[in-house]
């Protein structure tokens, strides 16, 4: 199986990256419209560069949306960063996997790495722990541009919506963690890790200031990573 | 402000060296297992906290209010496999149907 699928099999670095580009065009206009509710939640704090900017270098939707509803409920830059890069936690063990599957100069190797987000990291296994770098490249092009490119129009049309209340855009914020919660949180210890960061951070929510409840669900996940699988 | 651009700042490159770690500086190490076990389930406990934080919680209260609605049904709507277009607009639009009818 591993050597059948070795990345050499596969065709030429264009075709595989062109092959990734196809496929991740559906997942591009899912989250070019995500990235839209990014741009009109971000605007009233951040003002209209930085959610462009931090989409362009940032490109995560989790930590993203996490940092800014830290800050949105008044929590300190720090907690925001620090609920951010734990969210992005995973790429380090993603990151890991991949590493073996990329070759050649550190700065080619880190600017396949950079690319990594969780759908075209995931499509990009070929089986046997290997992973085509070509076609996790090409999948996160689509993603990439409809992620900046919907911040940019979120940014704009935001103030002329009108009050954020009354449209609901308030319920975008869980809707939005429920949805990527539902793809994380699958098994046993992953389920276990959800109970106890919700019921960690409601418990706390009265007595400590905004954010730090969210970083405090850390906990959990210590503590389910010691169950069994 | 000043806090905007430092969280974009720091998290910027934050999540780089998250993503470059393993291919560049790791190469051929790796974390040990009890490590890899807490990473792997920091993305759904702090996912979860979230949830609950952006549903129920209002300043350093919790209450109960029309994101309420939004969240069930974000939640039924994945059950269902909706695209999640559909669950992130149709909560927005329970919501604001909600504070509209009340």
């Amino acid at each position: 199986m591993g050597a059948a699928c070795a990345p050499e099999r596969l065709g030429s670095a264009r075709e595989r990256r062109r092959a990734g580009i196809r496929r991740g065009i559906p997942f591009g206009i899912a989250v070019f419209a995500i990235s839209i509710s990014f741009g009109v939640l971000a605007r009233p704090l951040m003002g209209p560069v930085a959610p462009i900017v931090m989409s362009i270098v940032v490109f995560s939707g989790s930590a993203q949306f996490g940092a800014l509803a830290v800050l949105t409920a008044g929590g300190s830059a720090a907690a925001a960063i620090v609920a951010g890069l734990l969210l992005n936690a995973r790429y380090l063990a993603m990151g890991l996997a991949l590493a073996p599957s990329l070759r050649g100069r550190a700065a080619s190797r880190a600017a396949f790495a950079m690319t990594t987000v969780d759908a075209s990291w995931a499509a990009a296994s070929i089986g046997g722990g290997a992973f085509d770098p070509w076609h996790m490249v090409g999948m996160s092009i689509p993603q990439y541009a409809g992620w900046v490119l919907g911040t940019v129009v979120g940014v704009f049309i935001g103030p002329a919506l009108g009050d954020p209340q009354s449209l609901g855009l308030d319920a975008l914020f869980p809707a939005f963690f429920i949805a990527l919660l539902f793809a994380e949180a699958r098994g046993r210890r992953r389920l276990a890790a959800a109970g106890g960061g919700a019921g960690i951070a409601l418990a706390l929510t009265p007595f400590v200031p905004a954010g730090l409840p969210i970083l405090a669900a850390a906990a959990a996940a210590v503590a389910a990573s010691r169950m069994r699988s | 402000m000043t806090a905007v651009w430092v969280t974009v700042a720091v998290l910027a490159l934050g999540t780089a060296v998250l993503r470059l770690a393993g291919p560049l500086a790791l190469g051929g190490r790796s974390l040990s297992a009890s490590a890899l076990n807490v990473v792997e389930l920091l993305a759904s406990a702090l996912l979860a906290a979230l949830v609950v934080v952006e549903t129920f919680g209002k300043g350093r209260a919790l209450t109960l209010d029309a994101r309420v609605l939004g969240a069930a049904f974000a939640a039924a709507a994945l059950m269902r496999r909706a695209p999640m277009i559909v669950v992130v607009l149709g909560a927005a639009a329970v919501t604001a149907i909600a504070r509209l009818l009340t």
